[in-house]
């Protein structure tokens, strides 16, 4: 307090210096935010002057040597909304002003690829989404809390497994056979998108609870700095870092109870001894057991998930840190399933010489400890003879009740190919894995006070994973009986290096009319994975598969990127970028491309003629256009021809020996990345003082070059498919995000957020097949058959479009769409082409995996301390393909080769017989996939000033996944790819979570 | 500033030699394996390519049973050279029947493929992932080539073997691609790897072209005596030659029964070949002892792993109430059967030791198979239909002549070699050549060798043959040994109604199907994908 006596004192002492020196005025005063406290560095800027000043530790500002005059000045903030008043200075004047904040945050910097700006100057599509807005309750893996948050982000978990990864598409995916996961980096370091050994998920390996804002960029305008990899869109992931010089520790924990929802749909023990009573074979009547047995209640579990974090941040000797460590403990549904992790995570961001270094390092560590119960089970427990007992009364094969011989030399031994007691396999394979990982950068900031304007920053980071795992079955257990058992592990070594610099010029800090912010820089980075071949092996230790060929692969991205933003007056804004990637896997001549783009976006709202639109407070129109690609093909070699060598166990005999093989393997020298052009037209608005904001945007993206996975022309390569340059592809849409602030006093609030995205996909080429007759590529395999495929990408279709056969109703003359109230009839199908029979040439395409829409609410609502919170998601116009229907809805499932097999429920409305090719692929079993879903719901109670100013409690009860309203039959209707084979259920999870601040 | 400057040029020094050195960073090759340039500088590896070359015939990948498949786009083990050709030359015959459900299955047991059955696009794409292998290898193994690469003159004599074996093998494949596709495209050692569009052979070039092959290193290969087992010898390529020309008219519009009866009588004559003494071990776990056999496609259950092969003519055959372990395997697939047409050929039944039917004998009893078939499982499924219906075939087993299972741990992959040349089929050729040639004498005595064998006594031995008899001899004596379907195109029985066999046509008693089905159609992935090709005529 003396100190800002003294400098009141001092100041004021130099307004009358200066006014009495030059006859001159000054204007000061103190600036505060809503509760009255001081706004340290909030800016005031003299429009007519050019010139301005920031607001001392105590929020006083003072601006001198004023000639008398009106003076349009403004007054802002980072995070506040901006004041701007005309002031008559004609005297020392003193104005006191209280900003608000900003619920747009316009002035809040964003991170962006490479640096950071004002979300008022971005051009490009970016949604950020911070740690408040965050999904609530159980999250294990950071991608499920912004999941329905953002349009144009459709964010699907693949299963409920603990620790289970996401698929992400952002505006759709660009590719067929190259990857269309968007790239995530983590403060900086851009990650690695490959599977690990032993992890469901490598996501999972990052704590949620120590991250801060996730960024998403959309479109190529904003992702073209990402050359090579912005194809997909780039979520940028910042983490908690300490501030101030307070310590604060804080203190979460959580402990849920997660349990099944819904059990796949299949015969009870009564309805299924009926139906083979009736309609089986004396055999199989003899074989009918006398148990009731639900082997699905049998194999799930309600199971308990524990979660504790911890974190430390402040300042410690002017050092801003922040300190965390976290455990998790998830048991699954399946029984034993579980996921443990343990993180901890460090950052640390001094600044040394005058603060003009400042290094920012940031480290953490995570280990998992995995037990993957077999999911095998799942699909077990819905085919068991429900007739049969869980045991069987003796100690042979572990107790379990199995399929047995009955006759001959192998009488009493399992039969080998008959389904497996499904307790059983849960309980007798121990399959479990360590993964240990490793993300760091350290960046040090270089700006020389001399030049504020300019930085050069230089930004190492690693990505070190280390996980190994191993499998075993004991000689006992009927699934392995044959072999002795069975064990064998595995190992993965895998590490990202990163090294980049880049140099900043920006004078954005300021408040000028031109504004500019060039950056320019290179990256170099290099990814390697390793893993050592194991064999298999019985419990004895002979070998029964011979240990494969080990994997070791290594690819580099050498980049040079440069981006200007340059603003005029704070009205019109323009940004262009440009990357020149280079990759280690492409040949020589393709190696390096070039990925530019150009946006703008003009502040309507800052014009004159809308400056004083009550109603209108914020509008911006943006356009932008730019050129991405997609070089994540999976394979690090595709354009060297490579002769592998093969396995002990491929061999070939030459007299009394065995002579190892060395095979090439197919190439394409040509292969190139996939390049997207996307073009972005938006609106960013916000209405009756921003209660009302959002944005509105459409996109176009068109992928050239598309890699895709086609025929060989025979006897030109050493394979007969290959991944090559082939096609094209475009996607098209549009996304509508709203924020409404219902009510906002003293005591309450109500918020509500409203998302809706439409996208469309459709392939428009593939180059290689033009030819009309070409039916296109058949994809996804179903099963039941090998070799059956239920969906294809075709030219003029959206890829993985449904391709079946139209069945034929017993009222016919129905169109399709009035299916699903009346029944089919067995193996009869519309011939399409009326040429008498029924073959691929009757296949029809329906509709595709993808939702044509999807669309998100969230709502948050406070009364005093009281809070609630929830989030609804929905996808409307996809399909999903029945499969479990089609392969096990009739007699014949039941009438399986080896054992007696339990039948799927739709058989009841249809009594199909069989399951011929052709009924298998009939459209009866694809449905609508309409969904809407609660992902969680959570209220809750602040305790704030409990025992000390300092100290707090937050404790809320959450539920996720509290319901979904579907017309789908299945199990679920979000299944990831559109073809329902038995997912691991998602759970219904109950928790408390309690967090302590002090 | 200073402070500025320095950094800033520390900045600049450090980006610029980071820049440099990373440039060539992007020059990353595969850490494992050799790249195309390296791995014919060795002599050493040329064993190993070649070791792949009669491996990819066998195998259906780089990892045994399955793993790094070398085709793609189908399951491994259903696609495999040896499962797939049997498919294409047993499945639409009298000798099988399949009651899988699975892809292209049931199309190939009615006759009603189609150029996109998947079966068709795997055969042809073991036959191209075959033939530009052999063509580079080839090409790396010329004298010049070896002269270039300095390999020794010892050296280059074990490479001058393998590249007469190497044109071997590609010829075997061209031969199948003739016999099963007719015109084809044709690449050489003279034809790039890389986008372009081969030519299209017509059936009696490309029948010119194996026959000059064959004739050229007919005399670059080892004979049969000094040839290391698995190999093939000159009495290979002669074999080869023998069934080209037993089949020249159907490929060319010309007979050529003499030479067939010279390419016979040399590998009677020089092979050193003899019947075996028992027609089972034939088809045994240590048949590689046979004095038979002239060129197997091997397999081993520990080194030689495939769910293709002859793991699959044991298992896929073992079902009913057959006992696997008799079979030295863990396991029956239970999905092939053999036709009552095929079975009512062995009129006296069991005392021919080639019967090697099994049946439930509940339900199957002999002359009132065809009720049986109506039952089976090819696509229109009935649900009473057991599994215990039809006659299997247990000719193919995997225990050894001492009665010892074969050397896999759990038994799950056969050691049985399968027999692609034996001299019991050249026998027959020289039969049927000489028959045709109007030579009855030797024609009655080499059909009468197998018939000795067959019932262990000359009591069944034939007065006089005819072409008939000939034909149903070669469909007794080689079931199931991929010849059928050529055997009955060369007899005018195939698409016509001269032979009749349960589901032929889709019909439940036979029926006749149109005759452009004496071919099988080129898949329509290579004819979209290459301009030069055109489709076979009916597809």
């Amino acid at each position: 307090m003396n100190f800002n006596l003294f400098k009141n004192i001092f100041f004021i002492s130099c307004f009358f210096f200066s006014s009495f020196a030059f006859g001159q005025f000054s204007i000061s005063g103190k600036i505060v935010d809503q509760d009255g406290e001081a706004l340290v560095g909030a800016t005031v800027y003299v429009m007519e002057l050019s010139t301005g000043s920031s607001t001392d530790i105590a929020g006083n500002y003072l601006i001198a040597n004023i000639e008398k005059g009106n003076y349009s000045i403004v007054f802002s903030a980072v995070g506040y909304k901006k004041i701007k008043e005309t002031i008559a200075i004609n005297s020392n004047v003193t104005r006191n002003f209280t900003l608000s904040e900003d619920a747009l945050l316009l002035d809040e910097a964003v991170v962006i690829g490479y640096g950071t700006a004002r979300t008022k100057d971005l051009t490009g599509s970016a949604a950020v989404i911070r740690s408040e807005d965050f999904n609530k309750g159980s999250v294990t893996t950071p991608e499920q809390l912004v999941m329905g948050k953002v349009p144009g982000v459709k964010i699907n978990s693949n299963n409920g497994a603990p620790g289970s990864g996401s698929t992400i598409r952002i505006r759709g995916g660009t590719s067929i056979n190259a990857s269309n996961d968007p790239l995530i980096v983590i403060d900086g370091v851009p990650l690695d998108n490959g599977g690990i050994a032993g992890s469901a998920n490598p996501l999972n390996l990052i704590n949620p609870n120590d991250i801060e804002t996730f960024v998403v960029l959309k479109d190529a305008s904003a992702t073209a700095i990402y050359g090579s990899r912005g194809a997909n869109g780039v979520i940028l992931i910042t983490t908690k870092r300490g501030k101030g010089d307070d310590i604060n520790v804080s203190f979460t924990t959580n402990n849920s109870l997660s349990s099944v929802v819904k059990y796949t749909d299949v015969l009870s023990a009564a309805d299924y001894s009926d139906i083979v009573n009736e309609f089986g074979s004396q055999t199989q009547i003899d074989k009918l057991g006398d148990s009731s047995t639900n082997w699905q209640e049998k194999i799930y579990r309600m199971a308990y998930i524990n979660e504790n974090n911890v974190s430390v941040s402040g300042g410690l000797k002017g050092v801003p840190f922040r300190f965390s460590a976290g455990n998790k403990h998830e048991e699954g549904l399946l029984k034993r399933h579980k996921l443990d992790r343990y993180s901890t995570s460090l950052n640390l961001s001094p600044k040394f010489f005058k603060n003009q270094i400042a290094l920012d390092v940031n480290s953490r560590y995570v280990r998992t400890d995995n037990f993957f119960t077999d999911q095998s089970a799942i699909w077990a427990a819905t085919q068991f003879d429900p007739t049969m007992p869980v045991y069987s009364g003796d100690t042979a094969y572990g107790g379990y009740y199995e399929t047995l011989f009955t006759a001959g030399g192998n009488s009493g031994k399992p039969i080998p190919l008959a389904i497996r007691n499904p307790l059983g396999i849960v309980n007798q394979k121990e399959d479990v894995s360590e993964v240990n990982r490793f993300i760091g950068n350290a960046k040090v900031t270089y700006s020389p006070n001399s030049i504020p304007e300019l930085k050069a920053v230089l930004n190492v980071g690693t990505d070190i994973v280390n996980s190994n795992g191993s499998v075993s079955i004991p000689e006992y257990a009927a699934s392995n009986f044959q072999n002795g058992g069975f064990k064998t592990q595995y190992e993965m070594e895998k590490s990202n290096q990163l090294i980049e610099g880049f140099l900043n010029y920006s004078n954005s800090e300021k408040a000028l009319k031109h504004r500019l912010d060039v950056t320019g820089g290179y990256s170099f980075q290099e990814w390697s994975t390793k893993s050592p071949s194991y064999p298999g092996l019985n419990i004895a230790g002979d070998t029964l598969n011979a240990p494969g060929i080990p994997t070791e692969t290594k690819n580099a991205l050498l980049s040079f990127y440069s981006r200007g933003i340059y603003s005029y007056a704070d009205k019109y804004i323009v940004t262009a970028t440009m990357r020149r990637d280079g990759s280690s896997r492409f040949s020589p001549e393709n190696r390096w491309g070039w990925f530019p783009s150009v946006s703008a976006a003009w502040i309507i709202s800052e014009e004159s003629f809308l400056k004083d639109a009550d109603f209108l407070t914020y509008f911006k129109a943006r356009v932008g256009y730019g050129i991405t690609g997609q070089q994540d093909i999976f394979y690090d070699y595709p354009y060297i021809a490579n002769y592998q060598e093969g396995s002990v166990t491929a061999q070939y005999q030459f007299g009394n020996q065995f002579v190892s093989t060395l095979r090439p393997d197919g190439y394409d020298y040509n292969i190139k990345w996939e390049t997207t052009s996307s073009t972005n037209i938006g609106i960013d608005f916000g209405m009756l003082n921003d209660k009302i904001s959002g944005s509105f945007d459409y996109y176009l993206k068109e992928t050239s070059d598309l890699l895709a996975t086609v025929p060989v022309v025979a006897g030109t390569n050493f394979t007969n498919f290959i991944l090559t340059n082939v096609g094209s592809m475009k996607n098209e849409g549009m996304e509508i995000n709203l924020n409404l602030g219902l009510l906002k006093t003293a005591t309450t609030s109500i918020d509500l957020g409203l998302n809706a995205t439409y996208n469309k996909n459709t392939v428009t080429g593939l180059s290689l097949v033009p030819d009309t007759s070409s039916v296109g590529i058949q994809v996804g395999g179903i099963s039941g058959g090998i070799g059956n495929t239920a969906q294809i990408h075709t030219v003029g279709h959206p890829t993985f479009s449904y391709f079946l056969y139209q069945a034929n109703y017993a009222g016919q003359g129905l169109s399709y769409g009035d299916w699903e109230s009346i029944n089919p009839i067995e193996d009869s199908f519309v011939d399409q082409n009326n040429d008498g029979v029924i073959n691929i040439d009757d296949r029809v395409r329906f509709g595709n995996p993808n939702p044509n829409w999807f669309l998100g609410a969230n709502l948050n609502a406070s009364y005093k301390n009281w809070f609630i919170g929830t989030s609804v998601r929905s996808e409307l116009g996809a399909y999903v393909y029945n499969n479990l229907a089609s392969n096990y809805g009739n007699l014949q499932a039941g009438n399986s080769t080896f054992n007696s097999s339990n039948i799927h429920a739709s058989f009841l409305e249809t009594n199909f017989q069989g399951n011929s090719n052709e009924q298998l692929l009939s459209n009866y079993f694809l449905e609508k996939a309409n969904f809407l879903r609660m992902d969680y719901f959570t209220f809750g109670y602040n305790f704030k000033n409990m025992l000390s100013d300092k100290f707090s409690l937050n404790a809320a009860f959450t539920i996720n996944n509290v319901f979904v309203l579907t017309k789908y039959s299945g199990m679920d209707p979000e299944v990831v790819g559109g073809i329902d084979n038995n997912i691991y259920p998602r759970p219904r999870i109950y928790s408390l979570n309690l967090t302590f601040d002090f | 500033m200073n402070y500025f400057k320095k950094i800033n040029y520390l900045f600049l020094i450090t980006s610029t030699v980071m820049v440099f050195s990373c440039s060539k960073r992007l020059d990353l090759e595969p850490p494992i394996g050799l790249s195309s340039v390296d791995v014919y500088k060795d002599a050493n590896n040329y064993e190993k390519v070649i070791a792949k070359l009669y491996a990819g015939m066998s195998l259906s990948g780089l990892h045994g049973p399955s793993g790094n498949p070398d085709i793609a786009g189908i399951d491994e083990g259903f696609s495999q050279y040896i499962r797939v050709l049997w498919n294409l030359q047993e499945l639409p015959t009298d000798h099988a029947i399949c009651r899988w459900n699975d892809v292209g299955i049931p199309e190939m047991c009615k006759m009603e493929w189609s150029a996109d059955n998947s079966f068709v696009k795997a055969m042809y794409s073991r036959i191209y992932f075959q033939i530009p292998i052999a063509n580079v290898f080839i090409k790396e193994s010329t004298d010049e080539s070896m002269d270039e690469k300095g390999f020794s003159e010892e050296q280059q004599s074990t490479i001058r073997i393998y590249r007469a074996e190497a044109r071997f093998l590609r010829a075997l494949s061209y031969y199948h691609a003739m016999d099963l596709f007719g015109n084809v495209p044709f690449v050489d050692e003279t034809t790039p790897i890389g986008v372009f569009y081969p030519e299209q052979k017509m059936r009696p070039e490309l029948f010119n072209w194996i026959e000059s092959e064959l004739k050229a290193i007919e005399n670059s290969l080892l004979d049969a005596n000094q040839i290391p087992y698995g190999r093939a010898s000159k009495a290979a390529a002669q074999s080869l030659l023998a069934k080209m020309y037993l089949n020249a008219e159907v490929y060319t519009s010309n007979p050529k029964w003499s030479e067939c009866i010279d390419y016979c009588n040399k590998v009677i004559n020089d092979g050193g070949f003899s019947l075996d003494d028992n027609y089972s071990e034939l088809f045994m776990a240590d048949n590689h002892t046979s004095p038979e056999i002239i060129f197997p496609i091997c397999f081993d259950g520990q080194y030689t792993q495939t769910w293709g092969g002859t793991t699959f003519l044991i298992c896929a055959a073992l079902g009913s109430t057959m006992d696997a372990s008799d079979y030295g395997m863990n396991n029956g697939w239970n999905g092939l059967r053999a036709t009552p047409t095929f079975v009512n050929i062995f009129s006296d039944s069991t005392l021919d030791t080639r019967w090697k039917f099994h049946t439930s004998g509940e339900k199957v009893i002999l002359g009132d198979t065809t009720t049986v078939y109506q039952d089976v499982n090819i696509g229109e499924v009935l649900t009473n239909c057991p599994d215990t219906s039809g006659y299997l075939v247990g000719k193919f087993s995997n225990i050894d002549q001492m009665g010892n299972p074969g050397s896999h741990v759990s038994l799950t992959h056969s050691d049985t070699d399968f027999p692609m040349f034996r001299l019991a089929d050249i026998y027959l050729m020289l039969a049927e050549a000489s028959l045709n040639n109007g030579d009855q004498g030797t024609a009655l005595t080499y059909m009468n060798f197998l018939r000795e064998r067959a019932y262990g006594n000359s009591n069944f031995n034939f007065s006089i043959v005819n072409l008939e008899d000939v034909l149903n001899e070669r469909s007794k004596e080689l079931y199931w040994e991929c010849t059928r379907r050529t055997d009955l195109i060369r007899h005018n029985k195939y698409t016509t109604s001269d032979l009749l066999w349960s589901f032929k046509g889709g019909e439940t008693n036979g029926m006749g199907v149109e005759e452009y089905r004496n071919i099988y159609p080129l898949p329509t992935y290579d004819i979209v994908n290459n301009p030069n090709l055109e489709q076979n005529l009916g597809y």
